[in-house]
């Protein structure tokens, strides 16, 4: 029995291994991002409604002006486990976008969006954003999973161990990320990016987009409030993931425990 | 051992069917009757557990290839379609993509587990031989799957494994471009990844069929590493026995299964792969998927690209002639002591080539590599042989009832 335990100890640390690859985005000799506490971390991690609605808000009034959430849909914003906005608002939120279609006689036309409709592109293509950009600004629907940064051995066994995990280094990246403009004389140095030197210059300030329920409207939290909607794009059926993974657990537990004792009266008798 | 079935049918009609196509019997032989040594610990439930991953992979990966469209401008959006809009999506998905990883981890511990005791030797060399069919068989699915999803981690890793075959003299470049379809990675190259992704998994079940056949021929090999000398007093009929003990090791495992799906599903992959494939961006570090890291460290040793190639093969051709490398009389591990500590240094060795796997190819990681890949290869080629000659084994117990009584005294109770 001692062996067959260090077998999956072997197994585990080989596993983890792959977590310990420098990403693309985080890697040289950039600072860790600071880990925040997040609603939606841990097993019975929830989103805070709340904060996906500012986060929206974020979104809308600063990102959008340059990046895409091309694969949300409208009505995804109304649905369980999201903001949860109410279908009116989706209405009224998707008319004002503008939505390229072809209509009965085989013309492209614009019309008004509908809550089944994604949020459009920006641009038609990553050389039209280039263009006007310089860098094409990524979409970011699912740019909290496409951005992570490993804490080293051994944490990195320690995040995947119940009770400590921790999955939540894309999220915290991204809110590092736009708290990280810390040169006043160079709005394009970043603390947390590689080589410090980004294209998108710093975004947002203190007081710009305003709260309304009477959160602080801080740099800091703009940051931590769109990281968070931003994990929902990345991740929109995370509630339904965790609260699935829960009931498995306790069928699973119970299940294994009904076996192991079946299993034992029966080898009792093996002689 | 399993030999001709004993089987009766009780009803008429079964008798009837029985003698037409004797299907039952067989199924009754090998999963009911059949005689599996009463000293088996859970190391031997990782079959099971392998038989149990592969159905499961291939059930998932049926339902994901309804919904995903295998060409480079939709492949993406597909994934994350089926991430979004598919009922249950998430949950198809990050199960086959964590399920290659379980299966893995479960093939590697049945692997090591046989290193452990002697489970290749006589009269298990085919069984073995097949296993590692398997595995290579299991290697190919698996990375052209890991392509299928068109993530930046997806074409940059196909982009170097491909290229390792332009290594080969004279025809290497034109076996590369054979394989890629055009003169790079492309779209022909992810419409013939996905068709032989679907189609690998049921020639994996073909030789796991041969496996299981051939295991039920020779009969499991046992902790002890003696064989079975009396049925009635050495074995005990898989079913009730085998079953329930396979049963709590599967549900076990898929304990340890579903904590990694439903709570940090994306923990075994890597970020760069939620970036949709551009061939202009080379992310700043390639890195295969985990199960494939210490092949990867040993192919980077190397210091040239044909030598590399050569070595990382070799690595996993070696243990097909095992069974004849292996010049010891006593199978089980249990009783060689100077083998057991070659054997853990064999598997600290292995977790060592999967972290320098992960690590850039510079400076000291090399070295540790080449090192660490000497003794790969040294304990196969130089420590295996010479230790069966060298090294005096304990008493091994005459039989696996006598090791039985040995262990639990005169009240013989085989459950732990």
């Amino acid at each position: 029995m001692k062996s067959f335990k260090s077998f999956f100890v072997a197994a585990a640390l080989v596993a983890g291994a792959a977590s310990y690859t420098p990403a693309l985005a985080a890697g040289g000799d950039t600072p860790k991002p600071e880990r925040l506490s997040w609603s939606f971390a841990g097993p019975l991690g929830a989103f805070d409604r709340g904060q996906l609605q500012r986060g929206f808000k974020v979104y809308r009034e600063v990102c959008a002006s340059c990046h895409s959430i091309n694969r949300v849909a409208f009505r995804n914003l109304a649905e369980p486990g999201g903001p949860q906005f109410s279908e009116s608002q989706i209405k009224a939120l998707a008319a004002e976008y503008k939505i390229k279609d072809v209509d009965d006689k085989g013309e492209i036309i614009e019309r008004d969006g509908r809550p089944a409709d994604r949020f459009p592109k920006l641009f038609p293509n990553t050389d039209a954003a280039a263009a006007v950009h310089g860098v094409a600004p990524p979409d970011l629907s699912v740019m909290a999973k496409a951005r992570s940064y490993s804490r080293g051995f051994p944490l990195f066994v320690l995040d995947a161990l119940p009770g400590m995990a921790y999955q939540e280094h894309g999220v915290d990246y991204l809110a590092a990320l736009l708290t990280g403009y810390t040169n006043p004389d160079d709005l394009n140095w970043n603390k947390y990016f590689p080589g410090n030197s980004i294209k998108m210059a710093k975004p947002i300030s203190d007081g710009q987009v305003e709260y309304t329920d009477g959160t602080p409207a801080t740099e800091a939290q703009y940051a931590k409030d769109v990281a968070a909607f931003l994990m929902w794009t990345a991740e929109p059926k995370l509630e339904e993931r965790k609260r699935t993974g829960f009931n498995v657990m306790v069928f699973l537990f119970i299940f294994a425990g009904l076996l192991y004792f079946t299993k034992k009266r029966v080898w009792a008798n093996a002689h | 051992m399993s030999g001709p079935s004993t089987y009766v049918p009780k009803s008429a009609i079964g008798r009837w069917f029985e003698s037409r196509l004797p299907i039952i019997g067989l199924v009754h032989g090998s999963f009911v009757a059949y005689p599996t040594p009463r000293n088996l610990n859970y190391m031997w439930t990782f079959g099971a557990i392998l038989s149990f991953m592969l159905v499961s992979q291939i059930v998932t990966g049926i339902v994901l290839a309804m919904h995903y469209t295998p060409h480079t401008d939709y492949a993406f959006s597909s994934v994350e379609r089926i991430m979004r809009d598919v009922n249950w999506g998430w949950f198809i998905r990050y199960a086959h993509a964590n399920g290659a990883s379980m299966f893995f981890i479960a093939v590697y511990m049945h692997m090591f587990r046989g290193l452990y005791y002697g489970s290749y030797k006589a009269p298990r060399e085919v069984l073995w031989i097949l296993g590692v069919i398997i595995f290579l068989l299991m290697m190919a699915t698996a990375f052209m799957g890991y392509v299928l999803p068109w993530g930046q981690m997806s074409f940059w890793g196909a982009t170097v494994i491909t290229n390792l075959f332009s290594a080969i003299p004279l025809v290497g470049e034109a076996i590369t471009t054979w394989l890629w379809g055009g003169y790079s990675v492309d779209n022909p190259t992810l419409n013939r990844f996905f068709s032989l992704h679907y189609l690998l998994p049921f020639m994996l079940v073909g030789i796991v069929v041969l496996h299981v056949w051939a295991l039920h021929v020779v009969g499991q090999n046992n902790p002890v590493g003696v064989e079975v000398k009396n049925v009635q007093r050495d074995t005990l009929p898989f079913t009730p026995y085998a079953t329930l003990k396979d049963s709590v090791a599967l549900v076990l495992f898929l304990i340890f299964f579903s904590w990694f799906i439903f709570f940090m599903p994306n923990y075994l992959g890597h970020a760069d792969n939620y970036i949709e494939a551009n061939p202009l961006v080379t992310p700043a570090h390639i890195v295969p998927e985990w199960y494939f890291l210490p092949f990867y460290a040993i192919l980077r040793a190397v210091p040239s690209k044909l030598g590399g190639v050569i070595a990382m093969f070799g690595a996993i051709a070696v243990l097909a002639f095992l069974p004849w490398l292996d010049t010891s009389r006593v199978r089980s591990a249990a009783y060689r002591p100077v083998y057991r500590v070659f054997f853990w240094v064999f598997v600290a060795v292995c977790i060592g080539l999967g972290y320098l796997g992960a690590m850039p190819a510079e400076g000291g990681y090399v070295i540790a590599s080449r090192i660490l890949t000497l003794y790969y290869f040294a304990f196969f080629l130089l420590i295996m042989p010479l230790l069966g000659m060298f090294e005096t084994p304990r008493a091994v117990p005459a039989t696996i009832a006598d090791a039985v009584l040995a262990k639990k005294g005169p009240v013989m109770n085989p459950a732990e």
